[in-house]
């Protein structure tokens, strides 16, 4: 055994939060970018509770189980980058606290169709000064909104992002990331300042 | 012989010892799960486990692995959390989920990876790496406090590229 393994620094992991109402399309979106299988369960200590977020469970019976997205992208031998849905019904509250405390940043994705669903997500990470974003997943029979109009709808800060995105498309999945790295980086260097591209 | 199925909401009995019992070291900890495991009314001529009811509100079974404990042993353990074993862990006298633990963590892995190469609950996995924390089996890579601007740059640019 060569024993020289603790001379390579490990790597460092960096958590990314994807958020927003019951079958938004989490699952979806961890699964268009991850390398790994986009499922994590976690057992609910609390009451018997519904299944995973996925609109085919959503009236399925009670279990005791509850399963959180989870993607790992390697970005290179020195950096893992870690995407973690949060449980969609108030129930699991519970367990958002350890998704989200040192995350660099979170995604709500929003459904134009129930647009209510998405304010839990946003108090919570307003109030926890989390950097994040808004992205209005396009499903294919809603009726398409100006994103005006959901930043309107939603009352969000100007400051906020707000953009369009196809949860099933990696490209597109990609383009919500960089966003939110661009939108970390504007919070911690400042608004006013250019974030170099 | 009672035929009679135990409630299906019946937590499985466990040794209150096995639980409670503070002067216990975690090695007798973690035996205690598997003693004082087993269906309410099994009876003693041995029938298989195929008999025994299927509980479908399986409350607490998960937590049989810990011997009934759902609270770690310290609380830092965060759901990205990288751990990595000794070599030398791997030759201690660990078994089951704990021995597995060890092996997948010859090198760095997160709480949540473990949990998936187990397929166990999140929970679970913590109890059972924070008594390998405990124990000196595994240690936890340290990480930066607050991720530098350049860091994040290049997490966009990577991001970006891939």
């Amino acid at each position: 055994m060569s024993g020289h393994y603790s001379h390579t620094p490990p790597p460092v992991t960096v958590k990314i939060v994807i958020s927003g109402g019951f079958g938004v399309g989490k699952t979806t979106f961890v699964g268009a970018i991850s390398e790994v299988e986009p499922l994590v369960t976690e057992a609910d200590m609390t009451e018997a509770a519904a299944g995973v977020d996925d609109l085919d469970m959503v009236h399925s019976k009670t279990t005791t189980t509850v399963a959180l997205d989870f993607g790992r992208i390697t970005l290179d031998e020195s950096l893992l980058l870690y995407l973690f849905g949060t449980p969609g019904q108030d129930r699991f509250a519970f367990l958002w606290d350890d998704l989200v405390i040192g995350a660099l940043g979170a995604v709500v994705l929003v459904d134009t169709q129930r647009i209510e669903d998405s304010f839990p997500a946003i108090d919570y990470f307003e109030e926890h000064a989390v950097p994040f974003l808004l992205a209005v997943n396009n499903f294919e029979h809603a009726r398409h909104f100006e994103l005006s109009e959901v930043r309107e709808a939603l009352g969000v800060d100007e400051d906020v992002p707000v953009l369009d995105c196809d949860a099933r498309s990696r490209a597109s999945v990609k383009r919500i990331l960089v966003a939110l790295t661009e939108e970390v980086l504007a919070r911690r260097l400042g608004r006013g300042q250019t974030v170099r591209a | 012989m009672n035929d009679r199925l135990p409630d299906p909401r019946m937590i499985p009995p466990w040794r209150p010892a096995a639980v409670n019992a503070p002067a216990e070291s975690p090695e007798a900890r973690r035996s205690g799960a598997f003693a004082g495991y087993g269906p309410a009314g099994a009876d003693p001529g041995g029938r298989h486990q195929a008999e025994v009811p299927d509980y479908d509100d399986p409350q607490v079974r998960p937590f049989m692995l810990t011997g009934g404990r759902t609270r770690p042993v310290r609380d830092d353990l965060r759901i990205e959390t990288l751990l990595r074993a000794l070599p030398a862990a791997l030759s201690a006298p660990l078994r089951f989920e704990a021995r597995r633990i060890v092996e997948l963590c010859q090198r760095p892995m997160s709480l949540a990876d473990l949990a998936v190469g187990l397929r166990i609950p999140l929970g679970v996995t913590r109890v059972l790496v924070a008594d390998l924390l405990a124990d000196g089996y595994l240690y936890q890579e340290e990480q930066p406090d607050e991720l530098p601007i350049e860091l994040i740059e290049r997490i966009r640019d990577l991001v970006r590229a891939l």
